[in-house]
C-alpha cells in the first residue's frame, strides 16, 4: 500500500501539471480575436507576435478540418459564432458561403492592390488572400524511362498509352479530387464530363477517397513508391518536394501537367463573420492577411500563391512550379446548385 | 439483503456518472438535433442509400467480428495461459494498432503488403510473376484484415485475463469425469468464458459497426458504411437532417445489438482468488507446441510485419539520385527523428515533439483515470440485476454507435456558450475521450465484479469489515486484472483517438496524432519521414505506457508484478 500511493501521487502530479499552465488568466486584459481555418493554415511565428504587439491583441487561431469543413461548422454555428474571422474558404464554397450572409463586408484599402480578377464576390463580403491550381503531378523518372511522352490534354489521359497510370482522389470527400472533377466539368460541360469519366474508367484510372492516400500510397515518386506514375495533386507539390527533400535535390522529382484545362485554379477567401464582437480588430487581421509580408510568407508557409500583384515569390517556386496558361475556371453559382447532382452522377458512373 | 450494501446509499454512487452522461453526451446530442431540424422533404430521395450501406455497415461488421474473435480467442489463450520466451513482448505487439491513425495503419500496410511492398517484391522475386500476389485497397478482403490489426487487442485482452482467472479445479473435475480435453473445452471452459466473448464481440462488432476510418482509406470507392455517410452528408453536403437521421438509425442500432447481447450475456464467470489460479504454463507435448507455435508465428507475422515496416521507413531515406538519373540512393539514417526538433520555417504551428508527446499523455491518463473511476461507481452503484442494471448496460454502450462527427459538431454547439463555455479549455479533450472508454471500462469491469462470490464479501461483514474495507481487501485483489485491462483500454483509446480530437483540437493542444496528420498533410520525403518518425513515437510511448501500467498495477496489489 506505501508503493501504491506513491504511484498514485506521481499519477495525480502528472495530471494536475497538465492544467495549470495553460490558461492565460493573467493576460485577460488584452482583447482576443479568433480566427477559424483550415487545417492546412500556417503562418510564420514572428508576423503573429508582430501584429499581437501592435494591436494589444491575443490571437486565438481555431483549425476546423478541410475547407468544406471548416466553412460548415462556421455556417453550424452562425448564430452564436465561434470566431471572428474565416479564413479558407475557396471558390468552389463561395456561393455556399454568400447565399447563407455568412460574412459581413468589408472594403479594405489592400483590395486596390489585388488584379480584379482575383475578386470574385463584388459585395466584398469574401476577399482573396491567396491562389493555386490543382493538376496531375507526374513521376518525371518513369516518363524518361518508359520513353513515352507526357499527356498534353485531358483527352489525351484516355489513350491506351496511359492505362492504369492515373490516380485521382473520390471528390466527394477530397477537395483536391473536387478541383479536378470541376476541371473535367469546365472543359467537357455539365453534358459531356461524364462521358470522359466514362472514358477514363475504362482505361484504369485509379480513385482513392483522400489525398493522402494518392499521393504517399499510389504515387510512384513519392515516398511510397506506389503503382501510378500520375496523380492529382497540387501545382505547387513539385516544389514542396524539393524543399521537404529528404536530402538536398537540385531540381524536383515530379512536374506538373498544365495543358489547357488540366488544372483548377483555386482561389481562398477570407471573410468577417457575422455578428462578431471585434469588428475593428477584425478588419485589421484582414488588412493583415493582405499585407506585403503576410503575402510574401503564403508561399512556403502554405503553398499557394500570394494575389496581391506587387509580392515576390521565392525562387524554389519559380524554379520548379509550372503555372498553366489556361486553367480551368467555373461560376461558383454553379457549382453550388450542381454540387450534390454532379457527385451522384459521377459516382455512379465510377462504380459500374 | 448483502450486509455493507444497503441500498440507501448506493445511488449516491451513481449520481457522478449521470451528471457526466447529461452533460457530455446527452447535451451535445440534443443540441444538435435541435439545430439541424427534421424536414423530410431531402430525405425521400435517401430510402436507397440509407437501406443500402445499413446493410453494408452490418455485414462487414459481422465479418469481421467473426473472423477477429476466431483469431483472437486462440491468440488471447496463448499469450495469458502459456509461458514462452517473448510473451509480453507479443502482448505488447498486439497492442499498439489499436492506437495508431488509419492513415499511419494504411502506410504501414502499405510499406509490407502494398504493391511495391516487401510481401510483394519477395513474391516477384520468388515468382518472377509481374502482378501483384495481394491487393489490399479497394477490397473487403482489405476492409476485414484491417479490422482484425485493429481490434484483435479487444479480444486477447479481454478474453485472455479471465481464462487464466478460470477456477482450474472445474476442468479438472470434467477430466477426472472421463471428459476429453475438446468436451471440457465445449462444455466447461466456453461457458464459462461466454460472457466476456459476448461482451468483447459486441466492442469489436460496434467498432467495426461505426468503422470509418478504415473503410475511407482501405475501402476506397465502393464501400460506405453509416458513419462514412454520416460524415459525407455533415461535411461535404451540409445536409444535416438526413446527417441526423443516419445518426439516430445508427444509435437504434447500437441499442438493438446491446439489448439483444444483453439477453445472452447474464451468466457471470466464477473467479477464484489469486492464490489459487493457476499459473501460466509451459507448453507440453507436441500438438500443444504445434499449435501454440502455429499462434506466436501467425501474430509476428500479422502484427509485426507492418509494425516493423513502419519502423523501417522512419529509419529510412530515399535519396538524391532518384528524379532524372533515375538512380535510387537510399539509406539508413536518423535525420527523420531529429528533423522532428527542427521548425522549419519558423511555423507558428509547429508541433515540438515533447509538447505533443507530453499533451498526449496527459489526456490519456487523465481519460484513463476518468473513466476509471466513472466506470467504478458505475458498477458498484447499479443493482445487481433487474431491469435498471440491463438497461443501465444498454445504455451505457450508446457512445461507442454514436457518429464521432455528430459527437463532435453537438460538443462545438453545447460548449459554445455560457455556463459551459468549455470549448476552449484543454480537459474538454479527455472528458471526449471518456466517452468512448467508458464501455470498455465498464463491460471489462462488470463480469469481473458481478462474478465475485456473495459469501466472500458476507463472511468478512460477519469478521467486522465494513463496505470500504471489503472493497478493498476482498474486491481489489479478485478485479485487479480486470482492472489494469481497463485502464490500459482507456489509455490507449485516449492515446489513438483522433475523430474527437480533430472536431475538438485547438492548435494550443496538439497531440501526437495530429502531429502525425500535419506531416503527412504535405508533400516531400521528409515528411513521409517525419511522419512515420513520429509513428514510432506514438507507438513507443503506448508500449511504455501499457508496461508502467502492467508493473505499477502489480504494487496496487502488493504484489512484485506477475
Amino acid at each position: 500500500m506505501h508503493r501504491s500511493s506513491i504511484f498514485l501521487l506521481i499519477a495525480a502530479a502528472l495530471i494536475f501539471s497538465s492544467c495549470q499552465p495553460t490558461l492565460p488568466s493573467e493576460v485577460s486584459e488584452t482583447a482576443v480575436l479568433r480566427v477559424m481555418t483550415h487545417d492546412a493554415f500556417s503562418i510564420s511565428a514572428d508576423l503573429v507576435t508582430q501584429f499581437e504587439t501592435e494591436h494589444q491583441v491575443t490571437i486565438e487561431f481555431i483549425k476546423a478540418g478541410d475547407a468544406g469543413a471548416a466553412l460548415n461548422k462556421a455556417l453550424f454555428t452562425a448564430e452564436n459564432p465561434l470566431a471572428d474571422v474565416l479564413f479558407g474558404v475557396d471558390n468552389t464554397f463561395l456561393s455556399r458561403a454568400l447565399d447563407h450572409q455568412l460574412f459581413e463586408p468589408y472594403a479594405s484599402p489592400a483590395l486596390a492592390n489585388i488584379p480584379p480578377h482575383f475578386i470574385l464576390d463584388p459585395g466584398n463580403s469574401a476577399l482573396p488572400v491567396d491562389y493555386g491550381d490543382v493538376c496531375i503531378n507526374y513521376d518525371k523518372s518513369y516518363f524518361q524511362q518508359a520513353g513515352i511522352p507526357i499527356p498534353a490534354s485531358l483527352s489525351d489521359l484516355t489513350k491506351p498509352e496511359y492505362a492504369g497510370l492515373l490516380a485521382v482522389e473520390n471528390p466527394a470527400t477530397s477537395s483536391p479530387g473536387m478541383a479536378f472533377l470541376l476541371s473535367t466539368i469546365a472543359a467537357y460541360g455539365p453534358e459531356g464530363y461524364l462521358g470522359y469519366w466514362q472514358a477514363l474508367h475504362e482505361n484504369g484510372v485509379v480513385v482513392v477517397n483522400d489525398w493522402e492516400t494518392a499521393y504517399y500510397t499510389n504515387f510512384s515518386a513519392s515516398s511510397g513508391r506506389g503503382p501510378q506514375p500520375m496523380v492529382v495533386s497540387y501545382g505547387t507539390s513539385p516544389a514542396a518536394e524539393v524543399i521537404y527533400a529528404s536530402e538536398p535535390v537540385a531540381e524536383s522529382p515530379t512536374a506538373s501537367l498544365v495543358g489547357e484545362n488540366m488544372c483548377f485554379r483555386q482561389v481562398e477567401f477570407i471573410g468577417i463573420l457575422r455578428g462578431t464582437r471585434e469588428r475593428e480588430l477584425a478588419e485589421q487581421f484582414v488588412d493583415f492577411m493582405l499585407s506585403k509580408p503576410v503575402q510574401e510568407d503564403i508561399p512556403l508557409q502554405m503553398f499557394m500563391f500570394p494575389v496581391l500583384s506587387t509580392a515576390s515569390i521565392p525562387d524554389v517556386f519559380t524554379q520548379n512550379v509550372q503555372i498553366p496558361e489556361l486553367p480551368a475556371g467555373i461560376d461558383p453559382g454553379l457549382v453550388e446548385q450542381n454540387r450534390e447532382q454532379w457527385l451522384q452522377d459521377w459516382t455512379e458512373v465510377m462504380l459500374k | 439483503m448483502r450486509p455493507g450494501t444497503g441500498r440507501n446509499w448506493r445511488w449516491l454512487l451513481l449520481l457522478l456518472p449521470t451528471l457526466y452522461g447529461l452533460i457530455f453526451f446527452a447535451m451535445p446530442l440534443l443540441q444538435v438535433v435541435r439545430s439541424s431540424g427534421f424536414k423530410m422533404g431531402p430525405m425521400t430521395a435517401a430510402g436507397d442509400t440509407v437501406t443500402c450501406v445499413l446493410s453494408f455497415s452490418l455485414w462487414q461488421a459481422a465479418l469481421s467480428t467473426v473472423l477477429t474473435l476466431s483469431i483472437g480467442l486462440p491468440a488471447g489463450y496463448v499469450l495469458y495461459c502459456f509461458r514462452f520466451p517473448g510473451r509480453r513482448a507479443l502482448r505488447l505487439l498486439t497492442a499498439i494498432p489499436f492506437i495508431l491513425p488509419t492513415v499511419v495503419v494504411a502506410a504501414a500496410f502499405n510499406a509490407y503488403a502494398g504493391p511495391n511492398g516487401w510481401l510483394n517484391q519477395a513474391w516477384r522475386a520468388v515468382s518472377g510473376s509481374e502482378e501483384p500476389l495481394i491487393i489490399l485497397t479497394g477490397s473487403l478482403v482489405g476492409i476485414l484484415m484491417a479490422h482484425v490489426f485493429y481490434n484483435l487487442t479487444i479480444i486477447i485482452r479481454m478474453a485472455g485475463p479471465a481464462w487464466s482467472n478460470l477456477n482450474p479445479r472445474l476442468e479438472a473435475a470434467a477430466q477426472t469425469l472421463g471428459a476429453n480435453p475438446w468436451q471440457v473445452f465445449l462444455h466447461v471452459t466456453l461457458p464459462l468464458l461466454r460472457p466476456v466473448i459476448v461482451s468483447a464481440s459486441l466492442l469489436v462488432f460496434l467498432f467495426d459497426f461505426t468503422s470509418f476510418g478504415v473503410i475511407l482509406l482501405v475501402g476506397g470507392l465502393r464501400f460506405s458504411t453509416l458513419e462514412v455517410e454520416i460524415y459525407r452528408q455533415t461535411l461535404s453536403f451540409y445536409n444535416l437532417p438526413l446527417a441526423s437521421l443516419l445518426a439516430l438509425i445508427q444509435m437504434a442500432c447500437t441499442l438493438a445489438f446491446a439489448g439483444l447481447y444483453q439477453y445472452f450475456s447474464n451468466r457471470p464467470v466464477p473467479l477464484v482468488p489469486a492464490s489459487e489460479r493457476k499459473a501460466a504454463r509451459k507448453p507440453d507435448g507436441w500438438r500443444q507446441i504445434l499449435g501454440i507455435g502455429l499462434v506466436i508465428v501467425f501474430l509476428w507475422v500479422f502484427f509485426a510485419g507492418p509494425l516493423l515496416s513502419l519502423t523501417a521507413s522512419a529509419f529510412w531515406s530515399i535519396g538524391a539520385d532518384r528524379g532524372e538519373r533515375g538512380l535510387v540512393a537510399a539509406g539508413w539514417t536518423l535525420d527523420h527523428f531529429a528533423g522532428l526538433a527542427q521548425n522549419r520555417n519558423s511555423d507558428l504551428f509547429y508541433v515540438p515533439p515533447l509538447t505533443a508527446l507530453m499533451n498526449s499523455l496527459k489526456f490519456a491518463s487523465l481519460t484513463a483515470i476518468v473513466s476509471l473511476g466513472l466506470g467504478l461507481l458505475l458498477v458498484y452503484g447499479l443493482p445487481r440485476q433487474g431491469r435498471w442494471r440491463s438497461g443501465a448496460e444498454i445504455l451505457v454502450m450508446l457512445p461507442l454507435g454514436t457518429s464521432a462527427v455528430t459527437l463532435g459538431l453537438g460538443y462545438i454547439l453545447a460548449f459554445n456558450k455560457a455556463p459551459f463555455a468549455w470549448g476552449s479549455s484543454p480537459w474538454i479533450l479527455p472528458m471526449a475521450h471518456t466517452l468512448v472508454a467508458l464501455p470498455f471500462v465498464v463491460r471489462t469491469l462488470m463480469p469481473a465484479v458481478s462474478s465475485i462470490p456473495a459469501d466472500y464479501r458476507q463472511s468478512a461483514a460477519v469478521l467486522g469489515a465494513g463496505s470500504w474495507r471489503i472493497f478493498w481487501s476482498v474486491d481489489l485483489p479478485l478485479i485487479r486484472r480486470v482492472m489494469v485491462s481497463a485502464f490500459i483500454f482507456a489509455f490507449t483509446i485516449s492515446l489513438g483517438e483522433f475523430g474527437a480530437t480533430s472536431l475538438l483540437y485547438r492548435p494550443q493542444y496538439p497531440t501526437l496524432p495530429v502531429a502525425i496528420f500535419r506531416y503527412l498533410s504535405l508533400p516531400g520525403a521528409a515528411n513521409y519521414g517525419q511522419a512515420m518518425a513520429m509513428s514510432v513515437v506514438l507507438m513507443l510511448a503506448c508500449a511504455a505506457g501499457i508496461l508502467i501500467i502492467e508493473r505499477s498495477s502489480g504494487f496496487l496489489a502488493g504484489e512484485g508484478g506477475e
